[in-house]
């Protein structure tokens, strides 16, 4: 359907090295081809470290500090950028060719007001006159929604909040409306109702202008709403291109089939708990805060039973961490209690017996941050085998391997290897060994698969249920994506502002009615479906849309 | 103008064009510079002139060449990361390696390499440099060869030792801080601001002139001096590890302070106190040479560079060069150390400066 | 805006309180003395009754903690005591002294800021170039050189070899302009050396640093040619790191300042300062490190404050 339009942007064999120590240069995009006509959206997804921002930056004849283009061809409207002396480059970058980036409140400049920043291009392409440029300003962001379009220009980029700023980011790259706009990650670092308003504003302005784009993203459901045709990465190197619909129905290599079976897991809900049945965890009415004036919680309440999982929900600011904090200990309550198998806690970890602190245990989000870099992973699994059972010499070594055994990971292999020569998936596991080395009765597992690849993070679920089945865990999960809540999760609560929204069995809580916020969290999840958006929108209708941005 | 100096500027301008011929701009800018300078410095002072330049260009040259092969001695000897990382190390920091290790030796051999003793009177005061010694005699006719040997014992010596006191307090406060946090971190912290907020040299001044010049207080006020500074940085580099993940979890675990400062924080921090502990020692050894240099440092009769220069200074006002000798045996170790390091943190900074 | 000076505000009293509790520690150091004040001054071998008289004199039969509120009230009106060696007014000591030492301070700095300025930005700008390695090396080689070993360089090729400037400083109060500028040559460009390395390799760091924001990559793929990056994008969320970078090095000048008044026999304020330590002239000691201790402590609350008044986040509130 392309072929008649006109080749806008193509890209051939393209290859970029990076500077990786002392005069050596590594190759991290291996020839990457791209052709993308006018008017045409390119998905470009991949995992980190696929060279999607690299590759996207280099459509603008753009290479970051360290790296360079070694060879290939980047063929802009008839123009080769790869060679293009900078003076001519500056003239087609903002005007032609323009770029959103990941973090808006980074990429403006905290010194000057937003749309100072936003005629910048445009006086500096001799297109129009301040005055111009500011009414067009003002045009762009009342076309995408932004609250005050008047206003709202001048202020400061940190008087503004995220979902805001991204969108007048877009706004400032439509200013000179290019041919082309670069999307780099611009909802990554957004929540999922945030994401959602971005979305349709991005959509709507380029479908408006007829703007060619190409939008890098490693989530697959935000690509499919946004590109006709998707092109995978892996490694810097091509995995398979295809128009959207194709691609999502029928995938051919085995790299982008996996990435589109993850989400088959998905467990049964097991039956509730006997009413006489003494919770594990119960959570008691908790107020907390962390200055001592402003409540961060507010009577929050509910129970843990043993081999159940509870699904803490909710985007960030909900407090669903905090509450984490205030069972570990870490954070008194105001208020309310901690009660352990009928018994209260403590209210400071500092306060409890090892024995308390021994059956209540963490699983962290970022398992680079959660291990010790500087230790082996035997003395990571040991310690706690040493350290509350007072394992050592060939009995603690068993335990170990017993431990690395249960996470299915070769012990003899493993065990003096640091955690920098492992993979993220293999990371989570020592994590979770490390938790099992307790021999806990309770684990918290705070956004475990939230760092991860789609097809690791079905491992480590898999792994986690096979693990509760076995020893009769109960699991707190705190988690923003409702994917892994609809797979892992007997029980849901949802939080938001520090309260507890709703809360009841799964199945229940994924059946209508809801409570509004449960529905509107509910809903903004991207689903695989190209057409999500669109029926979205179409059901929230006008009032819909402004209510999730505010 | 002399054949010498002619020949000079000559043989300067053969490299310039040729370097600009062949398009290497490294090559070509800096001789460019040189041949500027030498002809600059040979038109106001002539033959002289033309002969100081000589000896800098030859001992740039000398001491490329030397820590050149060095570097290649090194990466025969060494193996395994040692051995990678030094492939790639620049000139500069195997020049620095070098120097580190022939003071080194001086410092540890000192008794059989000098020829006399440390205090030993050998001829007239100010002797010139005779077979008998190299480098001439000082004000009272000791060797000053042998007092240079000796220095390195003395200067070097103190530096180290007053380092690695200001170290030891320094780090362990620092990690205790970040550990406990809340209002020891913060009672810590403002005493700290309060003894910086004295200039180091300033204070070791005033306190010296308390607990007057022995070596060991000499050693005392400085690592006190000190401190301060090692525990802002400790408490910085702990500061970011101390909010990682597997320090809450060995908290949650119930380990103790002492476990979480030697286990879980230390070989984390290492690195850039490693690098620190370089720095730190030039400022220290600075610190004590100047405070020789002032008369309040190291005392005599023990031989010390500080000290020398200031013993000898007269000569300078009959155009002699012997009195910048210690001094730039002073700054030849310094120098040597901020190379070595400068490396360093360029390898850890990951290339990003 | 009141957000602003009320941090503005607390930041100077937070400098007020470090200044008293300095001028605390710069009281009680010699409260450490063994013995006393009186027993140091005269040694073992002084009779007691001697010893008696000058601890009348000197007021130590009062605590501690009198004395100390009468010394500060003192030093607020300009009474620093008087000096155990000469019984001269301390103040009458360090006057004229002192205005010689900023007048070699801001000698140096007036050279020295705007070159290490300049210096600093070409490196960064121009990173690992040869320009910038070169002065990385050069700089490096000036940081590493105490200052005599400079100074005396400097004097035996400038004043001995070639005799271009005066080798010693000395310099009488009705001296011309001119002619104290040439008689502060060296000293000046002694300290001019050292510190310019300093502040160069910091300057270079801010803006390098500076250089890799995210907003600075976004004015580029703007279009925005690179001076105006530069002066539109950079400079203006530079002043914070550049105002640091200045006062603390200032506040090194003022220290570096005292070795080279002793090398170039300059009668400034950190000569008399080694003096009389070396004569144990504890009320001059105490007075000249209250000087340096209050201009450093001026220094880094200039630099807080600047770097306050520079950031856009706190200047124009939410």
């Amino acid at each position: 359907m392309n072929d008649k339009k006109e080749v806008l942007l193509k890209i051939r064999d393209l290859r970029i090295e990076a500077n990786t120590d002392v005069n050596r240069w590594d190759e991290i995009v291996h020839g990457v081809d791209i052709t993308l006509h006018k008017g045409e959206v390119l998905g470009l997804i991949g995992e980190s470290g696929a060279g999607k921002s690299t590759i996207g930056l280099a459509a603008m004849g753009f290479t970051r500090d360290g790296c360079r283009i070694s060879g290939g061809t980047v063929e802009f409207d008839g123009m080769e950028l790869s060679n293009m002396p900078k003076p001519q480059l500056r003239k087609l970058r903002g005007a032609r060719i323009a770029y959103v980036a990941q973090s808006a409140a980074a990429s403006f400049n905290p010194s000057h007001r937003i749309i100072d920043q936003h005629t910048e291009s445009p006086l500096q392409h001799s297109l129009g006159t301040r005055l111009e440029n500011e009414a067009d300003a003002k045009e762009l962001y009342r076309k995408l929604q932004l609250p005050n379009p008047d206003e709202i220009g001048f202020r400061y980029p940190h008087q503004v909040s995220g979902g805001q700023l991204q969108r007048a980011m877009t706004a400032m790259a439509m200013a000179c409306r290019p041919d082309l706009i670069i999307f780099d990650e611009p909802t990554t670092a957004l929540d999922v109702t945030t994401q959602i308003e971005v979305l349709a504003a991005i959509r709507n302005i380029v479908e408006q202008f007829d703007t060619a784009a190409i939008y890098i993203t490693h989530d697959l459901a935000v690509v499919a709403q946004m590109a006709d045709t998707i092109k995978v990465l892996l490694k810097g190197n091509e995995v398979e291109e295809a128009d959207t619909q194709t691609m999502l129905d029928s995938p051919k290599d085995d790299y982008t089939k996996s990435l589109w079976s993850v989400r088959e897991f998905k467990r049964e809900q097991k039956p509730a708990p006997a009413a006489s049945d003494t919770p594990v965890v119960s959570v008691k009415n908790i107020d907390a805060s962390y200055d001592g004036q402003i409540n961060i919680l507010h009577d929050v309440s509910f129970d843990l039973h043993r081999g159940r999982t509870v699904a803490v929900v909710g985007e960030s600011g909900s407090g669903k961490s905090t509450t984490a904090r205030v069972i570990t200990g870490l954070l008194p309550p105001s208020a309310g209690t901690i009660e352990f198998n009928g018994e209260p806690l403590p209210p400071r970890h500092t306060d409890r017996s090892k024995e308390q602190l021994r059956n209540v245990q963490m699983i962290y989000q970022m398992a680079d941050t959660a291990l010790n870099p500087k230790q082996t992973i035997g003395e990571i699994i040991g310690r706690p085998a040493e350290f509350y059972e007072g394992l050592s010499g060939s009995q603690l070594r068993r335990r170990v391997n017993e431990l690395l055994d249960m996470i299915e990971l070769e012990p003899d292999t493993y065990y003096r290897r640091l955690p920098s020569e492992l993979s993220g998936g293999q990371k989570q596991r020592i994590g979770i060994a490390r938790a099992l080395a307790a021999k806990p009765e309770f684990i918290i597992c705070d956004e475990v698969t939230s760092a991860l690849d789609q097809l690791v993070a079905e491992g480590i679920l898999r792994l986690l249920d096979r693990l509760q089945s076995e020893l009769d865990l109960a699991y707190m999960f705190i988690t923003h994506d409702l994917a892994t809540v609809r797979s892992i999760a007997d029980h849901v609560v949802v939080m938001q502002y520090g309260r507890v929204v709703e809360q009841g069995p799964k199945d229940e809580m994924f059946r209508p009615p809801h409570d509004p916020y449960t529905d509107l969290l509910l809903s903004s999840v991207p689903e695989m479906d190209p057409d999500w958006l669109t029926k979205l929108l179409e059901s929230r209708g006008e009032d819909g849309l402004k209510a999730a941005g505010n | 103008m002399t054949t010498f100096s002619l020949s000079l500027l000559a043989a300067l301008l053969v490299i310039s064009v040729l370097a600009y011929l062949y398009r290497r701009n490294s090559m070509f800018v800096p001789s460019a510079v040189i041949l500027a300078i030498t002809a600059i410095v040979t038109l106001y002072s002539g033959e002289s002139g033309a002969i100081v330049v000589a000896r800098l260009i030859g001992i740039v040259i000398g001491s490329s060449v030397a820590a050149y092969f060095f570097r290649a001695l090194l990466i025969v000897l060494l193996r395994g990361e040692a051995k990678k990382a030094l492939q790639t190390a620049p000139l500069t920091a195997a020049f620095g390696m070098l120097v580190i290790l022939l003071y080194s030796i001086a410092a540890l051999f000192a008794p059989q390499i000098a020829p006399y003793g440390e205090s030993e009177i050998v001829g007239s005061s100010y002797a010139l440099a005779d077979d008998k010694m190299i480098l001439g005699g000082d004000q009272l006719g000791r060797d000053m060869f042998s007092r240079l040997i000796y220095g390195a014992r003395n200067t070097v010596g103190l530096s180290i030792a007053t380092t690695c006191l200001a170290f030891l307090m320094g780090t362990s406060l620092g990690l205790f801080a970040a550990i406990r946090g809340g209002w020891v971190d913060q009672l810590l912290g403002r005493m700290v601001d309060t003894v910086m907020a004295i200039p180091s040299l300033i204070f070791a001044l005033l306190l010296l002139s308390i607990f007057g010049t022995s070596t060991l207080s000499l050693i005392l006020v400085i690592a006190f001096i000190y401190t301060p500074l090692i525990f802002r940085l400790t408490r910085s580099v702990a500061g970011n590890i101390v909010v990682m993940d597997y320090i809450e979890a060995a908290r949650l675990r119930g380990e103790s302070t002492w476990y979480l400062m030697r286990k879980e924080i230390l070989p984390n921090a290492l690195a850039p106190l490693i690098a620190e502990f370089g720095l730190r020692f030039c400022f220290v050894f600075l610190l004590v040479a100047g405070l020789s240099f002032l008369g309040l440092g190291i005392q005599p009769p023990t031989a010390d560079w500080g000290s020398m220069v200031r013993e000898n200074a007269t000569l300078i006002s009959y155009g002699e060069y012997i009195p910048l000798i210690p001094a730039a045996a002073i700054a030849l170790l310094t120098v040597s150390v901020n190379f070595v390091v400068d490396w360093m943190l360029y390898r850890s900074s990951g290339l990003k400066v | 805006m009141n957000d602003l000076v009320a941090i503005v505000v607390k930041r100077l009293g937070f400098g007020l309180v470090t200044l008293l509790a300095v001028s605390i520690i710069i009281f009680g150091a010699v409260e450490l003395l063994p013995g006393d004040l009186a027993q140091a001054v005269l040694g073992q071998g002084a009779t007691e009754e001697t010893v008696r008289e000058l601890r009348a004199q000197l007021g130590l039969d009062r605590s501690p903690p009198e004395r100390y509120l009468a010394w500060l009230g003192g030093v607020f009106q300009g009474d620093f005591g008087q000096s155990l060696a000469s019984k001269k007014d301390v103040a009458s000591l360090i006057g004229p002294r002192f205005s010689n030492t900023l007048f070699l301070a801001l000698y140096a700095a007036a050279i020295a800021v705007p070159l290490a300025m300049f210096l600093g930005i070409a490196a960064a700008l121009y990173r690992n170039s040869w320009f910038d390695r070169a002065t990385n090396v050069g700089t490096l080689t000036a940081i590493s050189s105490p200052e005599f070993f400079v100074g005396y360089i400097l004097i035996l090729f400038l004043a001995i070899k070639n005799p271009w400037f005066p080798a010693l400083s000395n310099v009488t109060p009705d001296m011309a302009f001119t002619e104290r500028l040439n008689r502060l040559f060296l000293p000046a460009m002694t300290m001019v050396l050292v510190v310019t390395a300093h502040m160069m390799r910091m300057t270079r760091a801010a803006i390098i640093n500076l250089l890799a924001s995210p907003y600075i990559e976004m004015a580029r793929l703007k279009g925005v040619p690179q001076y105006k990056v530069i002066v539109k994008h950079a400079l203006p969320n530079a002043w914070a790191p550049i105002i640091n970078v200045v006062a603390l090095n200032l506040a090194y000048l003022i220290t570096g300042v005292v070795l080279v008044e002793v090398v170039f026999v300059y009668p400034g304020i950190g000569q008399l300062l080694v003096d009389s330590v070396t004569k144990r002239d504890f009320p001059v000691v105490q007075a000249c490190c209250l000087i340096f201790a209050a201009t450093y402590i001026l220094l880094n609350l200039a630099a807080d404050v600047g770097a306050i008044v520079s950031n856009p986040r706190l200047r124009h509130r939410k």
